[in-house]
């Protein structure tokens, strides 16, 4: 817990993607999925990860934490760690490697959108956090289930002792993540990668897992990124936002000025055509033309080009645009914010 | 039934039996609908929202007789004037309205035939309605393409060569051809991407005011509900607890269910960060659902009363339906636009 409170005093990210790549192999050809992705990750802060599909957003949390699926690879860029041995670069450890191993779940933990998944349905939820405290601890298997239980409470479960018998079909939305929470925290990682954790919930369950999302982040002084692509959810509990489009980041900055200060005409669109709770009754929406393209389809120059409203020819259609500082803390990747470049 | 309504709901009911381990079905009774009223109003909206498990689909498929009612009426003012109970229909009674309610449908991958082309998925309920001559046809389509927003020349094309949205339009082309007077969309954009969703949000507006036709219209999200209703019901376990006016329901709502899941959409401003409150635990099961409210357990204003006695359906106020024992005392919050 000390080193914990240290590590949020001195301000050092805690990850650190840098101009990560990430490319897979379609039946037509290779999909730059991720495509020099850079952005930061502090200690007892949430970033949020905020994209529309296709974006890339979760190949990117799988890719850091080594776990893509066949046929993608990393192509470049370095994902740094903070730890208390020093800082390792993540992209420089083989996929099964003991040190990677290591890491995950006791530095890095991901939980997923569809818990359901993420259980053996053969085996009970009770045995399998069981199995993942003794593999983080080394400890007896009757310790490993009182800290099994411990963690079940310490999410919030009502009855954990009856909840550890159950197999994860037999277990609501919200209990099913609640316990994957749990597993996902025994290890006490220093990064919580959640994708989408409460997406397939209903909106009174959702509050209550956001809720608890927070406040274990606020005991544990855990780093949290959020991956979703529900702007409400980032607003609620987000800090910092990455807005991706086709594999790049277009914009980053503190939530606050991400939402009332937004920069990129994407974010703006995006912004504007959400329907809300605090519209007015039957508003009309602005609306971004066209969709997202297809990531192997993906236009040249800034890939959002054709969809924008204030593209500038033979400018955005060409180059790729650079990233421009626009307050420390928030930038934005469009030709409107830098001066011609000198080709 | 008032002129300007055009489908009357009332008291609809649907049980389902569920069999137990070594008993027959019906051993026990899932009430998946229970005892629900509401109206649309000619060239309106009514949306039905609810979480899920709420029965907001199964009353929807009830009204279209995808399956019959337990019991209830659902009565529906026909093209031709007269006002027939759905509910008491037989298939042959029921044939010649089907042309009168059509359906738009959440998934734009799984509600489109991959094997036929845009033309014949379009054309199939004017086919099936008894219009044979392909010119008229063909006519017909390329103006429904064009009145969705897409090209008549991509008729020919198959459901794989387009996006989610498009495809939703697809969908929306399909359930206008026949004119219908009343459209029920089930989560209609709930698949999109945010970008393509107010797309298609617009669409089903604009082609309401030029057509005149009324939506009823089932989603969880109360944002997407927000932009297109004019009357809202909301369901929990089976029962409606409150329906009003749009505006009336998000500013002050009368139901704690209602103030429960409006507490809980997630404001997209960081600025208006959400107090903790929500209601607490989960829904009850419609199998097992708890004596008097059903909403008591989780309710922070229950009292003794709301254990024991089933509160009824009454209208507190003009045009404001709640199903509450303190609907009349409770000062709720809702959003402030």
């Amino acid at each position: 817990m000390l080193d914990r409170a240290a590590a949020v005093l001195d301000a050092q990210p805690v990850l650190e993607v840098r101009d990560l790549r990430v490319h897979f192999d379609d039946y037509d050809g290779i999909v730059r999925a991720v495509d020099g992705v850079s952005f930061q990750v502090m200690p007892g802060r949430t970033v949020g990860i905020v994209g529309e599909s296709g974006c890339g957003k979760s190949v990117m949390a799988r890719s850091i934490l080594r776990i893509v699926d066949r046929g993608s690879r990393v192509v470049g860029g370095s994902v740094l760690l903070r730890r208390r041995s020093g800082v390792e670069d993540l992209m420089q450890l083989e996929p099964d490697s003991r040190p990677m191993r290591e890491i995950r779940g006791r530095e890095i933990a991901l939980v997923f959108q569809e818990p359901m998944t993420s259980f053996s349905p053969v085996h009970t939820v009770g045995s399998q956090i069981i199995e993942a405290v003794r593999l983080h601890s080394g400890s007896s298997r009757a310790e490993a289930r009182r800290e099994a239980i411990r963690q079940l409470e310490h999410v919030g479960t009502p009855h954990p002792g009856y909840i550890m018998e159950q197999y994860a079909w037999q277990l609501s939305g919200g209990l099913r993540q609640r316990a994957m929470l749990a597993m996902a925290l025994v290890g006490g990682p220093s990064v919580l990668i959640a994708d989408e954790p409460t997406t397939a919930l209903d909106v009174t369950t959702q509050a209550q897992v956001l809720e608890l999302l927070h406040s274990l982040q606020h005991q544990s002084g855990m780093a949290l990124m959020l991956i979703t692509h529900d702007f409400g959810v980032v607003a609620q509990i987000a800090d910092d936002v990455v807005v991706m489009y086709l594999g790049r980041v277009v914009e980053q900055g503190p939530a606050d000025a991400i939402f009332h200060d937004p920069r990129h005409p994407y974010t703006r669109a995006l912004l504007s055509s959400m329907p809300s709770v605090i519209a007015k009754p039957r508003a009309r929406l602005a609306t971004l033309p066209g969709a997202v393209p297809h990531p192997l389809n993906r236009p040249p120059g800034c890939a959002f080009h054709p969809r924008c409203a204030s593209a500038i020819p033979g400018r955005c259609d060409r180059d790729t645009p650079r990233q421009s500082v626009v307050q420390p803390s928030h930038s934005v990747n469009c030709h409107l914010y830098h001066e011609a470049d000198p080709t | 039934m008032p002129a300007d309504v055009i489908l009357r709901v009332r008291g609809l009911t649907k049980h389902f039996g569920v069999a137990r381990d070594g008993e027959a079905a019906s051993a026990d009774i899932l009430r998946a609908v229970d005892d629900v009223s509401f109206s649309v109003r000619r060239a309106k909206t009514l949306a039905l929202v609810g979480e899920s498990g709420c029965g907001k689909t199964t009353a929807v498929r009830c009204i279209v007789r995808a399956m019959p009612p337990t019991s209830g009426n659902v009565w529906f003012r026909t093209t031709a004037g007269g006002v027939v109970d759905l509910a008491a229909l037989n298939e042959a009674g029921l044939r010649p309205l089907r042309a009168e309610i059509q359906m738009v449908f959440q998934d734009p991958y799984s509600s489109l035939n991959p094997r036929l082309s845009v033309l014949d998925i379009i054309a199939e309920p004017l086919v099936v309605s008894g219009v044979r001559n392909r010119t008229v046809i063909r006519d017909r389509v390329a103006n429904l393409l064009e009145l969705v927003g897409l090209r008549p020349d991509h008729m020919a094309r198959y459901p794989n060569a387009f996006s989610g949205g498009e495809r939703q339009r697809i969908g929306i082309a399909r359930a206008l051809a026949l004119h219908p007077r009343l459209v029920i969309a089930d989560e209609a954009v709930s698949a999109l991407d945010v970008s393509v969703r107010a797309q298609i949000l617009n669409l089903l507006l604009e082609l309401q005011d030029r057509y005149h036709i009324s939506y009823l219209l089932v989603s969880h999200d109360l944002g997407i509900v927000k932009h297109i209703s004019d009357q809202v019901g909301v369901m929990y376990v089976g029962q409606m607890v409150e329906s009003a006016d749009c505006q009336a329901i998000y500013r002050r709502p009368l139901h704690p269910y209602t103030a429960a899941l409006l507490a809980a959409v997630p404001i997209p401003d960081p600025r208006r960060r959400r107090a903790a409150y929500a209601a607490p635990g989960e829904a009850a099961s419609p199998r097992n659902p708890p004596p008097g409210c059903t909403f008591h357990p989780r309710c922070q204003h229950a009292i003794p009363r709301c254990k024991l006695e089933r509160p009824q359906w009454a209208e507190l106020e003009p045009g404001r339906f709640v199903r509450c024992h303190r609907a009349h005392e409770l000062q709720l919050r809702g959003i402030e636009a």
